[in-house]
């Protein structure tokens, strides 16, 4: 079956890939892969390329290769085969054209969500292989528009959304005052030194869900926590030039989030329901900046409103009727563990909870991560066509009563919401946030 | 035909031995090296714990999702790595060689345990060829190399089992199975049999990365 | 510097009772105090929509706003917060409000001895500086970084001169950037223009700056280093001598470079905060001698003594003889004076003051929610429920400590010898 991949894959139209593109030539090519070869690996890239033995136990593990009907292209190995050891065995003598294939493959197949590694028996990070050809791709200037737009959109406001400086502490006064209504003393603290936590979200949420920080705000109050948000840069904890390959924006943006909050004197930074986020401040900026742990403790949400759970500071009112599936994003499962904390603030906050299977840290991806979903329109189907397992996952969980579909994770969150809609499974997605505000108990609502 | 024997067994013994043992030291050197020089931080997040969490998982059949996925993939590789160790350290005719030169011995296999133990590296082999020429993922990405080094493993167990029951001309395949056993053992290395020298390392890295960072199994 | 000689340093205590405050007010929020130590004032709220400050328990001024925020003592102690009226934002300094108002006022700052204040304004969705109530003459589509010259009287940002449209990202590529000192924009443009640094004298402007997605380098007045980098960090100016040094990142490690010559051997894991002794002859930084290693480094040595978690707050004693920072071990942080670390381990401490002659050096600590000072390395017996940092007396024998303790602001004027060994 390993014959010549369908049409419409190769016919996609992609500026930022075909502009790039078309600006390469052997030469540069050649300079650009061995020179991050040479300068940026190490020891990772050649055992690992070395040790594989080329057995394919990694490709079940694969939510493309199985939702493609197991085609070797999209095995984990099959991926790397097509992209990086062929710059090796070439030693950078590449064509633009394999490029442009690599820079699809690495951008819109792969959503560097580790699943592979837990499948490979030498634990080979397959996910690493495909940085490295992200970096390429970076430095080769080919990297899909959207995402690219996106890393710029990084770079000049330290935040994913073009949000301008005003924008982000207007939107909170904004979502501070819709607030009032409810609560009439509420408050979103901005720039409180000394608060014991920093909160900081994506930038999607003051562009297009502000009723997000709405009800974190809401929590907070509620639970009486000590908290600030920054009225700064450095609000943002999304990342999407960690995703492109360029690391030094990478580090640039992870600056920024973490010095604010010792600018704030906080001392935990917690996060809204964001995967890859989490990744970028726990996992993947830090340690480019140096620190071999973030300076300071990240807390996830999920892991956040499990412990205002547990100390009993936010009380559960009426149980969530609706039975919910959870879907387990990989960032914070495979990438931080706190599968088991979910299920305790799914439990504890609905009636049924319909599991999922495989679930926890084995959990399928949603294909929206690694920045998939940020490549934009030209690779949605992508992403849906790349992930029939999920659909049919969730098909199941839907046959077995589930409604509502609880993804903490922003990404999950709309690359879910795309697969439910085109195959038609008819769940609702929520954040915990939105289920928790639901059915928390508030002080009496304000009357008029 | 003895000449021939005397060397195979002698100096070429010797050099695949050497080439052997000094290979993989320098491997293993090398690759820790170049950690150091390029990528310290790995040092930064190794852990005994999860290191040896994550490598015993890994060596014990049906212990992770990935060997209970695919059960006949499993027992036989297992049975196969395993055979393809104990039987060359364990055969009697080879301790006593040992014994002859050094005189040092140890416990042996009782023969016909070991020309089972042999059968079972070489229908491994060949469940392995199969597989990589039907299998489409795995077709997709076998290389010429994979095919050599498959050769490379069988050579000693099917010259071994063919001079055990003493078929075709047995001084001629006797010569052919010290040279197998000379060229896998050189090979292993320097090449992607070295699999054997830097899985531990990887399962290990790998296993602390997610045990340490990110809290979750590997398996 | 402002001159704290015509404070009262004679006054043992002074009380400001605050518990009346929740009694008259809806809500307060968190106090600031002046830096004499004589005023405590919070936001408060008077009733839905309606805001003022609460100063020593007087409203100030008449003004009632629809939003307050961003309250904040000027170093010259006057009181100024972000204040918004029928929609429209300013400053209001002491309770009066600018006469200029904006769609949007943020990121005040002041500089060091108080007389200017200078913040980023929206108007009509474009952008500008104010300083101490004028707007620039001209505005710009965006503006990401600001920066307030040392002696106050001039401002600057990254300002974007070119129109790129979202997508549009090989026109960004080209450069829509640059930097634009009380106003004027640079000839220059860049794909991207950061962390702007003012001359002492005023004059002179450096920002780091990207030339294209993968070449950094700083540039002074418009014009970029020679050499160019993997990426940069923040500039400085030498106080004395106007050479511009700013971090720099080759083949994966830090250096230090002036005017883009490499100025210290030494490579690092990470490099930044880098400052000047007041006399510009001695230099510091922040550094990771090795991977997860944090500490400083005087004149390209590190200190011995290294810190897993952060290296923040350093800071020079005004001889530039000593150097003071704070050190993150797990969770604790601790104070550390030239690379030796204090014993005393806090949850939280603030950045160390030295005494004017650089002898002693105090700073406010927390544990588990409780305040206090430690001045080398001795801690005040007394906790507190908040305090602000320690001021030293001109002649460095007291300590002006300003606390709240059972519901009462606390100026107290300690001799250093009380707390110090
Ligand atoms: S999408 Fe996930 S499982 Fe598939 S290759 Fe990428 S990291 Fe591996
Ligand atoms: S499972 Fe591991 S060794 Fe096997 S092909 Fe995949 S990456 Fe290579
Ligand atoms: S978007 Fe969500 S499931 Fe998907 S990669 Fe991120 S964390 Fe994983």
């Amino acid at each position: 079956m390993a014959g010549p991949l369908k049409k419409e894959k190769a016919g996609v139209v992609d500026e930022g890939i075909d502009v790039g593109i078309s600006r390469l030539s052997e030469a540069k090519i050649q300079s650009v892969i061995n020179g991050v070869i040479e300068s940026e690996t190490g020891a990772r890239l050649k055992t690992y390329v070395e040790t594989c033995i080329h057995c394919g136990l990694c490709s079940e593990a694969c939510h493309y290769y199985l939702s493609h009907d197991k085609d070797p292209h999209y095995s984990p190995v099959g991926k790397v085969k097509q992209t990086i050891w062929e710059m090796l065995r070439k030693k950078g003598r590449v064509s633009p054209e394999f490029i442009r294939r690599a820079a699809i493959i690495a951008h819109t197949e792969c959503n560097l969500c580790k699943r592979c590694t837990q499948y490979c028996p030498f634990g080979i990070d397959i996910t690493y292989l495909m940085s490295v050809v992200r970096r390429i791709i970076h430095k080769l200037g080919v990297t899909p528009l959207y995402i690219q737009d996106t890393a710029h959109s990084h770079s000049v406001t330290m935040n994913q959304m073009w949000v301008k400086g005003d924008e982000w502490p207007d939107t909170l006064q904004w979502q501070e005052e819709e607030a009032r209504v409810e609560i009439p003393d509420l408050r979103i603290p901005m720039e409180k030194e000394g608060a014991d936590i920093m909160y900081s979200v994506i930038a999607p949420e003051p562009k297009f869900q502000a009723q997000l920080i709405y009800q974190a705000a809401i929590i907070m109050q509620v639970a009486g926590v000590n908290w600030t948000m920054p009225a700064s840069v450095g609000w943002d904890n999304s990342d999407m030039a960690m995703f492109t390959g360029d690391n030094e924006i990478m580090g640039r943006l992870k600056r920024s989030h973490f010095e604010t909050a010792a600018r704030l004197k906080v001392k935990k930074i917690v996060m809204g329901e964001c995967g890859h986020a989490f990744r970028s401040v726990y996992d993947m900026g830090n340690r480019w900046l140096g620190w071999s742990m973030p300076p300071f403790t990240i807390v996830h949400a999920i892991e956040f409103y499990h412990d205002l759970i547990k100390e009993g500071r936010i009380k559960i009112a009426k149980k969530y009727r609706p039975p919910i599936t959870l879907h387990d994003p990989c960032n914070v499962v495979r990438g931080g563990g706190l599968h088991e904390k979910a299920r305790y603030v799914a439990h504890a906050l609905c009636e049924n909870v319909i599991e999922m299977h495989p679930n926890r840290e084995h959990n399928y991806c949603c294909c929206a991560g690694g920045g998939v979903i940020n490549t934009g329109p030209p690779f949605k189907m992508t992403r849906i066509e790349g992930n029939r397992v999920k659909a049919e996952q969730l098909f199941v969980a839907k046959t077995k009563g589930a409604e509502v579909l609880v993804a903490p994770c922003h990404n999950c969150h709309s690359g879910l919401h795309d697969i439910v809609h085109h195959y038609e499974i008819g769940l609702d997605i929520k954040f915990f946030g939105d289920i928790i505000y639901e059915v928390m108990e508030k002080p009496a609502q304000a009357g008029p | 035909m003895h000449t021939f024997y005397n060397v195979v067994s002698g100096p070429l013994a010797w050099i695949a031995f050497i080439l052997f043992f000094g290979g993989s030291i320098y491997r293993i050197v090398r690759m820790l090296m170049l950690v150091a020089e390029k990528e310290k931080f790995i040092f930064t997040y190794m852990s005994w714990r999860y290191s040896l969490r994550s490598i015993l998982h890994w060596i014990i059949p049906f212990a992770t999702v990935s060997w209970r996925r695919q059960p006949v993939l499993t027992v036989i590789t297992f049975a196969f790595h395993a055979c393809l160790i104990a039987t060359p350290l364990f055969l009697l005719s080879h301790v006593l060689l040992w014994d002859e030169a050094f005189a040092i011995s140890w416990w042996t296999l009782p023969d016909a345990v070991a020309d089972v133990m042999a059968i079972i590296v070489i229908l491994g082999a060949i469940y392995f060829l199969a597989r990589r020429l039907t299998q489409p993922d795995v077709k997709f990405i076998t290389s010429a190399s994979d095919f050599v080094i498959l050769a490379i493993v069988a050579a000693p167990f099917v010259t071994g089992f063919l001079a055990y029951h003493q078929w075709l001309s047995y001084p001629l395949v006797m010569c052919l199975h010290v040279l197998a056993g000379d060229i896998m053992l050189a090979a292993i290395p320097f090449t992607r049999l070295s699999h054997m020298l830097f899985s531990p390392f990887t399962r290990a890295y790998m296993g602390s990365e997610f045990g340490k960072v990110r809290h979750a199994r590997d398996w | 510097m402002v001159d704290s000689r015509s404070w009262d340093w004679d006054t043992s205590e002074k009380k400001i009772p605050l518990d009346s405050w929740k009694a008259e007010y809806q809500w307060v929020e968190e106090p600031y105090v002046s830096p004499d130590g004589e005023k405590i004032a919070a936001v408060v709220n008077v009733d839905e929509g309606e805001f003022t400050v609460c100063v020593n328990g007087r409203a100030w001024g008449e003004t009632v706003f629809d939003k307050i925020w961003h309250l904040r003592f000027s170093p010259d102690g006057r009181l100024t917060a972000l204040v918004s009226e029928m929609g429209e934002w300013t400053m209001a300094v002491n309770g009066k409000a600018w006469e200029n108002k904006f769609g949007y006022i943020w990121e005040p700052r002041f500089n060091a001895n108080g007389t200017s204040i200078a913040a980023a304004v929206q108007q009509d969705m474009q952008y500008a500086m104010v300083l101490n109530g004028q707007p620039w003459k001209q505005t710009y589509a965006n503006m990401t970084f600001f920066a307030l010259s040392p002696d106050g009287r001039h401002t600057a940002g990254a300002v974007q001169v070119e129109s790129v449209d979202s997508g549009e990202i090989h026109k960004f590529q080209e450069g829509s950037f640059t930097a634009a000192l009380d106003g004027k924009p640079w000839d220059a443009r860049f794909v991207n223009v950061w962390n702007l640094a003012i001359s002492p004298e005023g004059g002179h402007l450096a920002a780091e700056v990207r030339l294209n997605l993968y070449d950094y380098t700083i540039a002074v007045d418009g014009v970029p280093w020679d050499a160019h980098y993997a990426t940069v960090w923040e500039p400085v100016f030498n106080p004395i001598s106007g050479t511009v040094v700013a971090p720099v990142r080759e083949k994966g490690m830090w250096g230090l470079a002036e005017n883009g010559n490499i100025l210290w051997d030494r490579r690092f894991f990470q490099l930044w905060h880098q400052m000047f002794s007041p006399d510009g002859s001695r230099l510091a930084a922040i550094v990771a001698p090795s991977y997860g290693r944090w500490t400083v480094a005087v004149d390209g040595v590190p200190w011995s003594a290294t810190f897993t978690k952060l290296v923040t707050d350093a800071v020079f004693s005004p001889d530039g003889q000593r150097i003071a920072a704070l050190a993150k071990d797990a969770e604790t942080f601790r104070v550390v004076v030239d690379g030796s670390p204090w014993s005393g381990t806090w949850d939280m401490a603030w950045k160390p003051v030295f005494s004017p002659d650089g002898k002693d050096v105090a700073a406010k600590v927390e544990k588990k929610g409780q305040y206090t000072y430690a001045v080398n390395d001795r801690v005040w017996s007394t906790s507190c429920d908040a305090a602000w940092d320690p001021i030293f007396s001109p002649e460095g024998t007291h300590l002006m400590l300003r606390t709240i303790e059972a519901g009462s602001y606390v100026r107290r004027i300690v001799p250093v010898s009380e707390i110090a060994a």
